[in-house]
């Protein structure tokens, strides 16, 4: 018998008792990771589970979540997402972009500069999977909410027949009217500011 | 036999879905991956509508990117498990809610108009916990699931 054999079978029991004295590891179930905004703005993710709350508000934060509802902070980084979520990452559709077109004053008709955009709108529905693209019209301030809701929806329809006109299929786009909530310039209530008439095309 | 079924297919795809109960559009399939409704089980596609009480799943190689109607984005990497369990959303006002649970796998998520508007209206839920979203671009990992 090789004289070693033994020393190497003891060793090995002393490993196994001595690893018997310690608990093993828990495995987190579950992990989540708060991701940087791609603006570079604050941002949040509240863990909450039957054993605790934890508040996610740094980029790469992280919360390990166990099965008896205990709480774990952890960090990650962008190498380690990757590599755990790199699949997940890799499917998300593309963030929708927008496009702004103006009405020349008082009328119908969008101006050339607004005209000009739809190229750019066409190619990025051939560029997208599976494209939507919905209209949202905005108005100022002056005016009733009810009455600038219907105004709002009126000009996206208006920019969806454009949009038709100019050979984009109807079946994708959708309609919305914003009314005044969402002025691009913040103002008084009743005033005019021609900024704020404006059409969105959203293409997601 | 199979014809009919194509045309059965295509009358399914092309029925009008009303704009209240659409949630959001499958942009990205890779691999295997099905969508849930109602007890059927049918293969995604992109283009395909998702409504809530869908849940999606993706197999050993799937991937899947969806794009919800306020812009919400969710993909799930494979073996994975997403079900949309409550989606509303008034293109007006921006109110609505958005219920989810990843009951196993990876799930990415960026939020979208409910979560700016009313945050407190947008939940995701994993087995063992809860997420509140305060405008937000995150990662899941819910783990393997129960057997």
């Amino acid at each position: 018998m090789d004289p070693v054999l033994p020393i190497v079978i003891f060793a090995a029991l002393i490993a196994i008792l001595l690893g018997q004295d310690e608990p093993a590891p828990r495995l987190a179930q579950e992990r989540v990771v708060l991701l940087p905004e791609r603006d570079g703005s604050a941002s949040a993710v509240t863990v909450t589970t039957r054993g605790g709350a934890a508040i996610l508000d740094k980029p790469y934060a992280a919360a390990d979540v166990f099965d008896d509802g205990t709480l774990a902070r952890a960090d990650e980084s962008a190498a380690s997402v990757e590599m755990r979520f790199g699949a997940a990452l890799a499917a998300q559709p593309p963030p929708p972009v927008s496009f702004l077109v103006y009405f020349v004053f008082n009328t119908d008709e969008l101006t050339d500069a607004s005209r000009a955009q739809f190229g750019r709108i066409k190619a990025e529905l051939a560029a997208r999977p599976a494209p939507e693209i919905v209209v949202i019209g905005h108005t100022d301030r002056v005016g009733s909410i009810p009455y600038n809701d219907a105004l709002s929806l009126k000009r996206a329809q208006t920019v969806r027949a454009a949009l038709i006109q100019a050979g984009i299929a109807p079946a994708g786009i959708e309609v919305a009217g914003r009314g005044e909530r969402e002025p691009a310039v913040a103002t008084a209530d009743e005033v005019a500011e021609e900024r704020n008439r404006r059409v969105e095309i959203t293409v997601r | 036999m199979s014809r009919m079924l194509i045309v059965l297919l295509v009358c399914a795809l092309s029925a009008p879905v009303s704009a209240a109960q659409e949630a959001g559009v499958i942009k990205i399939v890779k691999g295997d991956v099905a969508v849930e409704r109602s007890g059927e089980r049918s293969a995604g596609m992109p283009g395909m509508r998702v409504q809530a009480g869908d849940r999606v799943v993706t197999g050993r190689d799937g991937q899947v990117g969806i794009t919800l109607r306020d812009n919400t984005l969710l993909s799930a990497g494979p073996n994975s498990s997403l079900a949309l369990d409550e989606f509303a959303f008034d293109s007006t006002t921006h109110a609505g809610a958005i219920d989810a649970s990843v009951q196993r796998g990876t799930v990415a998520v960026v939020s979208g108009k409910i979560a700016k508007q009313s945050p407190e209206s947008v939940r995701f839920r994993t087995p063992n916990a809860i997420l509140g979203v305060r405008g937000t671009s995150f990662v899941i990992d819910a783990g393997a699931g129960k057997p």
